[in-house]
């Protein structure tokens, strides 16, 4: 039989097995919104701006482990997707986006509300394509769900003439791809894997390096494995927080700008740095030629590319991070580095980062702890970008498997909000709390409607400081205090949340804290407090930033 | 570090965009292009391209790993090697007049090129062969005066006995 473009569209869809689709609808993708009529069983969440669609599907596809999938119109729609995007393609996040065109025999023309967004999302695109024939949909949607999930997972973009989604084609959606030129390396290289064995054994201060491949893997097994097998202690990245338990003895923090000092320095005293699916990004290593001087290192990962790309690297294996994990549990014996465990657990004690400093103003460290004292750590964090991000990074402990979701590698300010309705629509039944900046939530604000329309039970903890703080803070230490386009002049949140018919309360004291915090938890339903904290308090410990 | 000339080659998937998506990698992470041909291969529906990159190693391994990872490219191969056939053709107007007209065309015929057209006052002659051989002869032509360059762009394969490229990271 034959079906219309956007029916082969959403009949692909439930091939692949998506329930939920973020977006917003205009005219040149009026026929693939009119088609969802007939299918309810594909939910679809408006949001407020094409942005949010993006992140949410982010969100989704991060906490759900299936590719995220986004709706947009041409032109300003598609436009409005890039941010998300390239914060997929940066974060590695599987996702397909879908953009109307104008009709092929406009294209080129410049016609209303027509942008080549194929052109512009060519370079943060695992791959993208400009559909022009209807009977070519089918395997054209099978192919980008394949890219975006297999491999270094990674954003796809579909761009859909508005001719192609009325036009005939039979459907049949193909078994198979066809892709010569893509072939993803799965399973480590065994003479790499033997010579990463031997690197380990004779190892005095071997240290692994988790990044988020191990959680895009669901490797977490194999980590601890390998960890508590060969008494190896584990630091992670910032986007590899709760790749591995924070509470286990073998968990040594995360390293970089803003991580523990413990960490960094086991970095820089290892004699064998073990690197798993992580790309030696400049946040993490600070400046390349001094990153882990003394260390052989043994990188992981499954993008060839990323090996021998910032650093040099003595042991490359190119695979899953699963699957090499096991590979390497299957032939290393048990080892014992206690002198070496013994110096890490004395510089935790000489650096620590668990102290809040006494202060009688509402400091957001001490907010981020409470939130994780009422939820006990059972909760997913999705934050934003700034320093409420890394606060929120160091002083809640994840012990609970892929419970952090930030926007790491792009750095987008406004990722909270939309992620996390994302988050909790893919995981109903878990508590989301979004740790939010004021400037950071103030960029996708309008959010708050898909919040309140869609009924999305995220809690919402604001660290207002008035400030665009992580900004603020790099001024006063390298700027002289010259506080140019820092200072905010944030409007009040708690009417803002009313007039989004979103429960809410402001927040000043410390007394206040918890109680405000178990009535958010307590409520059937979105919650948003107004923390108003310290304006100036810095996020330390800081590295400076490296140079080449 | 060394920076050499490296030649690679890579077949691609005959698609709309391919040429752009290979260009846009290049632009995106600062790898410089000396030049860049492409045309039909010997399998229906995919093209070959031969990339001259100047680099270090590292560099040209990053260009080669960072071109497998665009999904219309299929198959990458760095056939730098002393015994790579390297072949360009140029097209080259040379200025000349009725006194220089024969010992242009002696130039010429020694380098074993081709004079393709005649006018009162130029010749055109069409040359193939590896770079240094387009070099002398555009040198020697350049005394009497060039008016025109056009330039192919190197194409290259190896001789019958095809030696791997060495797999420095890892892959199976």
């Amino acid at each position: 039989m034959k079906l219309t473009g956007a029916q082969i569209v959403c009949e692909s869809l439930l091939k692949e097995g998506v329930d939920t689709i973020f977006g917003i609808l205009g005219g040149q993708i009026l026929p693939l919104y009119d088609t969802l009529t007939q299918y309810p069983q594909l939910r679809h969440v408006l949001t407020g701006h094409e942005q949010g669609a993006a992140h949410a599907a982010e969100g989704y596809a991060r906490v759900t482990g299936r590719v995220g999938v986004c709706f947009a119109t041409s032109g300003p729609g598609a436009t409005n997707l890039v941010t998300g995007i390239a914060d997929a393609y940066l974060d590695s996040i599987p996702m397909v986006a879908f953009t109307g065109q104008v009709g092929c025999p406009f294209i080129g023309k410049d016609a209303f509300q027509e942008v080549d967004i194929t052109g512009i999302t060519l370079p943060i695109t695992k791959h993208n394509y400009l559909v022009t024939n209807v009977a070519d949909l089918a395997a054209t949607i099978k192919e980008a769900f394949y890219l975006a999930r297999t491999g270094r997972p990674g954003p796809v973009l579909i761009d859909l003439p508005k001719d192609i989604q009325v036009e005939q084609a039979e459907f049949n959606y193909p078994e198979k791809v066809n892709l010569p030129g893509y072939k993803p390396t799965l399973n480590g290289h065994p003479s790499q894997i033997a010579r990463a064995i031997k690197l380990i054994s004779a190892a005095k201060k071997p240290l692994i390096l988790a990044g988020h491949g191990v959680i895009i893997s669901g490797a977490f097994d194999g980590l601890k494995t390998l960890a508590e097998k060969a008494q190896i202690p584990v630091v992670t990245t910032l986007q590899g927080i709760s790749a591995f338990p924070e509470s286990h003895p073998l968990s040594y923090g995360w390293l970089g700008m803003h991580g523990m000092a413990y960490a960094n320095m086991a970095v820089t005293d290892c004699d064998l740095l073990i690197a798993i699916g992580m790309r030696f990004g400049d946040r993490a290593t600070a400046k390349v030629s001094g990153f882990a001087p003394r260390a052989k290192i043994i990188h992981i990962d499954i993008d060839p590319a990323e090996i021998g790309k910032n650093v040099r690297v003595d042991v490359p294996i190119v695979g899953d991070a699963g699957n090499v994990l096991a590979a390497l549990n299957k032939q290393v014996a048990p080892l014992e580095h206690l002198e070496w465990l013994k110096l890490l657990d004395t510089w935790r004690r000489e650096h620590p980062l668990l102290d809040i400093r006494d202060s009688k103003e509402l400091l957001p460290q001490f907010v981020v702890r409470k939130i994780w004292e009422a939820t006990k750590g059972d909760a997913i964090i999705v934050t934003g970008v700034g320093q409420h991000q890394m606060f929120a990074g160091q002083h809640f402990f994840y012990d609970k498997p892929n419970s952090f979701i930030s926007s790491g590698g792009l750095g987008t300010m406004g990722f909270e909000l939309p992620a996390s309705i994302g988050v909790k629509i893919g995981k109903p039944d878990e508590t989301v709390w979004c740790i939010a900046g004021d400037g950071s939530l103030q960029m996708t604000i309008q959010e708050l409607a898909t919040v309140s329309h869609e009924g999305v039970a995220v809690k919402i903890a604001i660290m207002n400081n008035n400030y665009l703080g992580m900004v603020r803070q790099w001024q006063q230490l390298f700027y002289e205090r010259r506080y140019i386009a820092t200072p905010l002049n944030c409007p009040d949140f708690v009417k803002v949340a009313e007039a989004y018919g979103i429960m809410a309360e402001k927040v000043s004291r410390k007394q206040d804290v918890a109680p405000a915090i178990k009535r958010a938890m307590a409520h059937d339903g979105p919650y948003i407090i107004n923390f108003e904290v310290e304006p100036e308090e810095n996020v330390y410990p800081m590295v400076p930033p490296g140079r080449r | 570090m060394v920076s050499t000339k490296h030649i690679i080659t890579a077949l691609v998937a005959d698609r709309p965009g391919v040429l752009s998506r290979v260009a846009s990698l290049f632009r995106r992470r600062g790898f410089n292009i000396d030049s860049i041909a492409v045309g039909a291969s010997e399998l229906p529906e995919v093209s070959r391209m031969t990339i001259v990159v100047n680099g270090s190693a590292t560099l040209v391994e990053q260009v080669r790993k960072q071109l497998d990872k665009v999904v219309d490219v299929i198959k990458v191969t760095d056939i730098t090697a002393p015994g790579t056939i390297t072949r360009e053709l140029a097209l080259i107007k040379v200025k000349s007049s009725v006194s220089t007209r024969s010992e242009i065309m002696q130039i010429v015929s020694i380098f074993r090129a081709k004079i393709v057209d005649v006018a009162l006052d130029s010749l055109t002659v069409e040359v193939t062969g590896d770079e240094a051989k387009i070099a002398s002869l555009y040198n020697l032509l350049k005394e009497f005066g060039i008016r025109e360059v056009s330039r192919t762009g190197i194409i290259g394969m190896m001789r019958g006995v095809v030696v791997p490229s060495d797999e420095s990271d890892g892959r199976g």
